[in-house]
């Protein structure tokens, strides 16, 4: 019954990792950059709903919040990404390590190291009862709203032409530029997108997590562990490797090895590794072998 | 063809001209040093990491009690500087005293807040003769089997925390024929902390219902709070550090539980994140913002003036500290530390802003003085963001010995490496 609930909760836990994942999983497909400073504009996101609520609500900020971050990330991609499409990875991996180390450090000089309060809004305490199952009535609508945010990411990719042109553009993008279309205005879109749901990840967890500058580097590991994991270039090869990895990590705590239960995340990556060294799902890239 | 590549003997002169200039430009500043009109103290805390937020109250405190101590006439008639640097971890700790020490000069080091990292530290300074002043590193075995001649602690150890906070859980009777459930961080000072409480459960008839170690990068503590509501415990005690404090407090009240709740190892920014309704159960602290003293409302003043806000127990610390090694300097018209530690072990008596003042224990250099237990008030008795709780009386009581907290030689015995 507790193994249940722990299942459960895990795979919900896997949820949070995934709006990070995806977008981390997105910008380095398509650009070929590793955005280390992922985590970063996760923070930001947080720290936005810390400075909208009291405007605009949280529902407001909900929607505000993520989307700011996406505009500063669409800045971030048409000034610095732009620039390191075609070069070594090494130097992203340098500009973007960079970019999370001064966007902390900014966070601390704009609203110091010490962790900020910020609460679950009235109407959104309580707790629901899935039959027997009781639980936080805040994390099954932060469940719904992440849900619908993939689906409709899934939607954007699969069923759209936007969509059709960024999966042309990770296999081939010499290809899709030889057809006469400009990767470029697609980058910006596909980094604002990403950069966003990290924002949006940092909305969500803001009420229940603690709001500190350095916030963004305790999820960008977990992110990457799921990435990898996952495989680059598919979607669903992300989708379940978060939930993989929030399942590990629940049933280890359930277990008794609370401990190991992040060792045991990077075991499966490296699992995943040893046998599927694309990862999960990932797909064959001419560029990335 | 070309020349450019040819090794001549004058430009390997030059070569080595330049290199022996360039070696000999860190020399001006060590004569610097040994001449100045200054005296140097070194300050080491966490300024990143899960530790950072609290480590920023340290730099806070140490700047604010520098500027007293110059404004009142400084060290010996010289002025005081402070070289403040971001510990990281304990490998960069011992890498950046070491560098402090021997280019800088410094008199002695003060502070840190990670139990492993004041190791490291204090490795160092026995090395090289130097007094370290610990003011945030809890664990028993730093004052047990790892103490040095040459460290001293301000911050109380794992046991003084355990005993103060024990005393209300006794007097609530939570104790007893009770079971407790426990989450404790993975790392020196968690598995420090654990071994003292369980020593104090065992000692007074109590028993665990469950015992987690977690992870120091676990965020989310959904799967603890499912164990916990299904093991019904008549305690739920918290031994994490840093921001997890503020996460489990958040998510505790995000899933409704109700279980009594409190804690071994406690900072007040960490209530005061997790903010009015979340904050919940007992805690021990060497001090907080409200105690009634007229050197601690000085103290609270000073400090609102220049930072907008009130300190917490790491500010008194690293205050405490510096004003500490001032005061004994200007008594003794030195910086040796040898001088400064024999008159440390002779008992000196300090202020330090409570209501008694309090010494180094001998045996084991640990400061001898009052705790508190302080206990969350509920939202509706809350007139603001900083007063989220009410204090016991000092810890222990007037007419008891200081000591009396403090962990016994037969559980936790020193003997001082020469």
């Amino acid at each position: 019954m507790l193994l249940m609930q722990q299942i459960l909760n895990g795979l919900l836990d896997g949820v949070y990792y995934l709006l990070i994942a995806l977008g981390l999983s997105l910008i380095f497909s398509l650009g070929g950059i590793v955005n280390l400073a992922h985590g970063a504009f996760y923070a930001i996101g947080a720290y936005m709903t810390l400075v909208l609520s009291p405007y605009l609500g949280f529902a407001g900020s909900l929607v505000a919040a993520p989307v700011a971050v996406a505009l500063l990330g669409m800045v971030i991609e048409r000034t610095l990404f732009r620039r390191f499409y075609r070069s070594d990875p090494i130097l992203s991996l340098l500009l973007t390590f960079g970019l999370a180390m001064i966007a902390e450090q900014a966070l601390r000089m704009i609203f110091g190291a010490a962790p900020l309060s910020f609460s679950i809004p009235s109407w959104l305490r309580g707790q629901v009862a899935l039959g027997s199952f009781i639980y936080s009535f805040y994390r099954v609508v932060l469940l719904g709203i992440a849900a619908a945010c993939v689906a409709g990411l899934w939607l954007l990719l699969q069923k759209t032409s936007f969509g059709r042109v960024v999966r042309a553009g990770v296999q081939n993008p010499d290809m899709v530029g030889a057809l006469g279309i400009s990767l470029q205005p697609y980058m910006s879109v596909v980094a604002a997108i990403g950069i966003g749901l990290a924002g949006l990840a940092g909305v969500l967890l803001a009420p229940i997590y603690s709001i500190h500058p350095a916030m963004g580097q305790e999820i960008i590991t977990p992110a990457f562990v799921v990435v990898v994991i996952g495989g680059l270039g598919s979607f669903w090869g992300v989708v379940a490797a978060a939930l993989l990895v929030g399942l590990v990590r629940g049933v280890m705590v359930g277990i008794g090895y609370s401990a190991a239960s992040t060792a045991a995340i990077y075991l499966l990556m490296l699992l995943v590794l040893l046998f599927r060294p694309r990862g999960l799902f990932g797909e064959r890239i001419l560029r990335f072998e | 063809m070309s020349n450019q590549q040819h090794f001549t003997r004058r430009g390997l002169m030059k070569a080595a001209g330049g290199i022996v200039l360039a070696s000999g430009l860190s020399a001006p500043a060590i004569l610097r040093a040994q001449t100045s009109e200054v005296i140097r103290i070194g300050h080491l805390t966490p300024r990143t990491g899960f530790l950072g937020p609290l480590g920023e109250y340290a730099v806070m405190a140490v700047d604010l009690a520098v500027e007293e101590i110059n404004a009142s006439g400084g060290m010996m008639g010289r002025k005081l500087e402070v070289l403040k640097e971001d510990s990281v971890n304990p490998q960069t700790a011992s890498t950046k005293a070491e560098r402090m020490i021997e280019r800088d000069k410094v008199a002695c080091i003060l502070g840190e807040i990670s139990s492993a990292s004041c190791l490291t530290i204090a490795q160092v300074a026995q090395r090289n003769k130097v007094l370290y002043i610990n003011t945030g590193g809890n664990s028993d075995a730093l004052r047990g089997s790892d103490c040095k001649r040459y460290m001293f602690h301000i911050e109380s150890q794992n046991s003084m925390y355990v005993k103060t906070a024990g005393r209300s859980f006794l007097r609530d009777g939570l104790v007893k024929g009770k079971r407790w459930y426990s989450l404790t961080a993975d790392y020196a000072f968690g598995h420090d902390l654990l071994k003292v409480a369980k020593r104090f459960m065992e000692g007074n008839g109590g028993n665990f219902a469950g015992d987690d170690l977690v992870p120091t990068d676990a965020t989310d503590f959904s799967a603890y709070l499912l164990k916990i509501r299904e093991a019904k415990p008549d305690l739920v005690i918290i031994n994490l550090a840093g921001t997890q404090t503020t996460n489990f407090l958040k998510q505790y009240a995000e899933f409704g539980l109700t279980f009594p709740v409190g804690g071994f190892g406690f900072d007040t920014a960490l209530a005061w994140a997790a903010g009015k309704g979340n904050f919940v159960g007992t805690w021990p602290v060497v001090w907080h913002h409200l105690l009634d003293t007229p050197g601690s409302k000085n103290f609270v003043a000073a400090f609102t003036k220049k930072y907008g806000k009130p300190p917490e127990n790491q500010a008194w610390g690293d205050y405490v500290a510096a004003k500490i090694v001032a005061q004994t300097v200007n008594d003794l018209k030195s910086t040796d530390s040898t001088k400064i530690i024999e008159h440390f072990e002779k008992g000196a008596k300090f202020d330090l802003l409570k209501t008694r003042q309090g010494y180094f224990r001998a045996s084991d250099h640990q400061l001898m003085h009052e705790m508190y237990a302080v206990t969350a008030l509920t939202a509706d008795k809350i007139n603001n963001q900083w007063d989220i709780f009410t204090s016991s009386p000092p810890v222990p009581g007037p007419d008891e010995n200081l000591e009396g907290i403090a962990a016994t030689k037969e559980e936790n015995s020193c003997t001082f490496p020469t």
